[in-house]
């Protein structure tokens, strides 16, 4: 019987499963809230940037230069369906669920029964007050695709073993 | 390899173990008002190293930690003992996969490294780190793991500081994940986020991850597999491999290793991709060749500190004739004093005439090893079936939860009823395989997404 809490190699956090990043650059289950960065169907230079918090499903949605989003009145706009959707797809809708503290949508369309659930539910539209955090998350994000690779070892990745998942 | 022996039981490893779990549990509850328990875990630990140099100053720190007056250093001696501890099961456990493989390890005591690193960075790694222990995992809130994030970022730019960097990040998402809403509570991964916990705060003493000083070596060098390890923010492939030297002598076991930050978004043959260019010993291993080495830089402990342009492509060389001619001659690299860990083992040995089993259990010459198939990366053709189809295999004897397990790399195996050698890092340098191509394909986009993004963005401000 293997010991969860006596292994050294313990699987604590599940691998992201890829998906496509063209619409949706930022998803994550952060801060309390689902939170992202998605992509303007229109202007290339503008980004929205998206949230849904845990347990209230307060839901908000502006540019990255604070203006609101013209479609998140009253209820969830496309952008925030689209963040919903992206982090189905990376994380699983179980995840997701559970840190929204949402039912759990099963595995057929799953984003969009679980997107369902929640606008069933009335939330409130928040302000846009951590827009400006998201963001900053987004850039420090995108730093990482910026530093250089190197060929020294790297001991302390032992404990982080890739993980194949078997169908 | 005289498999009975890796599942004899090791003298002293269970009393080791009891205090390292007493210690485990200490940080469970945190050491912000310790009780009367954790000052109980905390004298176990300070019990275990009597004897040792590290006796008195760990009992010093055991005592004011358990009257919740711990300070930074007293932390760090609490970390030593455990580490120290750690180090002698992994020694423990060495000596026993010697004695399995009946192969000699090299004689050559690693050389200390020189060098400092910038005292600033490493006093806020280990401050936070100590920040955490006083909460613990059960009193962990956001705002306490959130104080990692400055840290790794400062850490992240300079590569001499990285190795502490990729652990904090890694180790702060698993503690993030915890104290989110929807997370499991009051089940703790105890032994690993106290492995986490202590290694972070031993890489941040001075010197302590300063670069290892290097010889140049000349030979052949025959690759056995790939092990990729990786966490959302982190990646490395490393190559196991024997080195035989030009001028003579016993070959030797030796590892090549790229390794890269990364967005969690990239991964599976993203993460080829990513580290591909800075290692051609990928490509060398997809297309099943060895390759000759000029002067490249070797530390005693058998890492190549890998440069492209002293290697060339060399002649076929397949990984399970390799594994079955030439490893048993090969001596085996020592670890370095301060990685000794059993996390840490990994030791290449060949397997024959063996049978897995539906549980993903491997019996050879009667005695029973979990397989770790799910090691394979994504982005591979190693798949469970494959293992469980092969007839013989290379792979990494490890060490975890109690007993030693079998980390396939590559697999002899029947492929449309044509003996085929199937290996975990086949894709690492490019694939022809229908799947591969969509993953490369998939993963390419995502990487121009990212750069576009990169570019537009981060260089507006």
């Amino acid at each position: 019987m293997p010991d969860w809490e006596r292994a050294s190699l313990a699987r604590v956090v599940p691998p992201a499963r890829p998906r496509k990043l063209a619409k949706v650059p930022f998803v994550e289950l952060a801060d309390g809230r689902l939170q992202g960065v998605v992509s303007s169907g229109s202007d290339i230079e503008r980004v929205y940037v998206s949230s849904v918090a845990s347990g209230t499903f307060e839901f908000s949605c502006g540019t990255n230069n604070n203006r609101p989003c013209g479609g998140a009145r009253g209820s969830f706009c496309n952008h925030v369906r689209a963040l919903i959707t992206e982090a189905v797809v990376q994380y699983g809708p179980g995840r997701v669920a559970r840190y929204l503290k949402a039912d759990d949508p099963g595995d057929e369309d799953a984003a969009a029964t679980l997107i369902a659930g929640m606008t069933a539910a009335r939330p409130p539209q928040g302000d846009r007050g951590s827009a400006g955090t998201v963001f900053s998350r987004f850039l420090r994000h995108l730093a990482y695709t910026e530093f250089a690779p190197a060929t020294a070892p790297l001991p302390e990745l032992q404990w982080f073993p890739t993980a194949r998942a078997e169908a | 390899m005289r498999a009975d022996l890796l599942t004899d039981a090791v003298a002293g490893l269970e009393a080791a173990l009891e205090a390292v779990d007493a210690f485990d549990q200490v940080l469970a509850a945190g050491l912000l008002r310790p009780g009367p328990a954790q000052a109980a875990g905390l004298t176990a630990l300070a019990g275990a190293v009597t004897g040792t140099p590290l006796a008195s100053r760990t009992a010093e720190a055991a005592e004011k930690a358990a009257g919740g007056a711990a300070a930074e250093d007293d932390f760090l001696a609490l970390a030593a003992g455990r580490t120290a501890l750690l180090g002698s099961v992994h020694d423990a456990l060495m000596s026993r996969i010697g004695e399995a493989t009946g192969r000699e390890s090299v004689t050559e005591e690693a050389p200390g490294s020189a060098g400092a690193s910038p005292a600033n960075l490493l006093n806020a790694a280990r401050s936070w780190l100590c920040d955490v222990a006083r909460a613990g995992w059960q009193g962990l809130d956001r705002e306490t793991v959130a104080g990692a994030a400055p840290v790794v970022s400062a850490l992240l730019p300079d590569t001499g500081l990285r190795r502490l960097a990729v652990l904090l990040d890694g180790f702060a998402a698993e503690l993030a994940a915890s104290a989110g809403p929807g997370a499991p509570a009051g089940r703790f991964p105890l032994r690993r986020w106290a492995d986490l916990w202590a290694r972070g705060l031993i890489l941040t003493v001075p010197g302590a991850i300063s670069p290892p000083r290097t010889s140049g070596v000349t030979g052949r060098l025959l690759p056995l597999g790939v092990d990729l390890t990786e966490h959302a923010t982190a990646v490395q492939a490393q190559v196991h491999a024997i080195l035989e030297p030009a001028v003579g002598g016993p070959p030797r076991l030796v590892r090549a290793a790229a390794s890269a930050p990364k967005p969690d978004t990239v991964i599976g043959a993203g993460l080829w991709q990513l580290l591909r260019p800075h290692l051609s010993l990928l490509a060398a291993v997809s297309e099943g060749r060895s390759m000759d080495l000029e002067d490249m830089p070797v530390t005693a402990e058998g890492d190549l500190i890998w440069d492209d342009a002293r290697a060339t492509p060399g002649e076929p060389a397949d990984p399970l004739a390799t594994a079955r001619v030439t490893l048993p001659t090969a001596a085996d690299p020592r670890t370095a004093p301060l990685d000794r860990h059993p996390a840490r083992i990994a030791v290449p040995v060949f397997l024959e005439a063996y049978t897995v089993a539906e549980d993903g259990t491997c019996t050879v010459t009667g005695c029973t090893l979990p397989v770790d198939a799910g090691r394979a990366p994504a982005a591979g053709p190693l798949t469970a079936a494959a293992v469980k189809a092969s007839t013989a295999c290379v792979g990494l004897l490890r060490w975890d939860d109690g007993t030693f397990r079998l980390q396939p790399l590559a697999v002899e195996t029947t492929v449309k009823k044509r003996k085929a050698v199937v290996g975990a890092g086949d894709w690492g340098g490019g694939t022809a395989d229908k799947a591969g191509l969509r993953a490369e394909k998939a993963a390419a986009d995502a990487r121009t997404v990212l750069s576009e993004r990169a570019g537009r963005l981060l260089r507006k401000r």
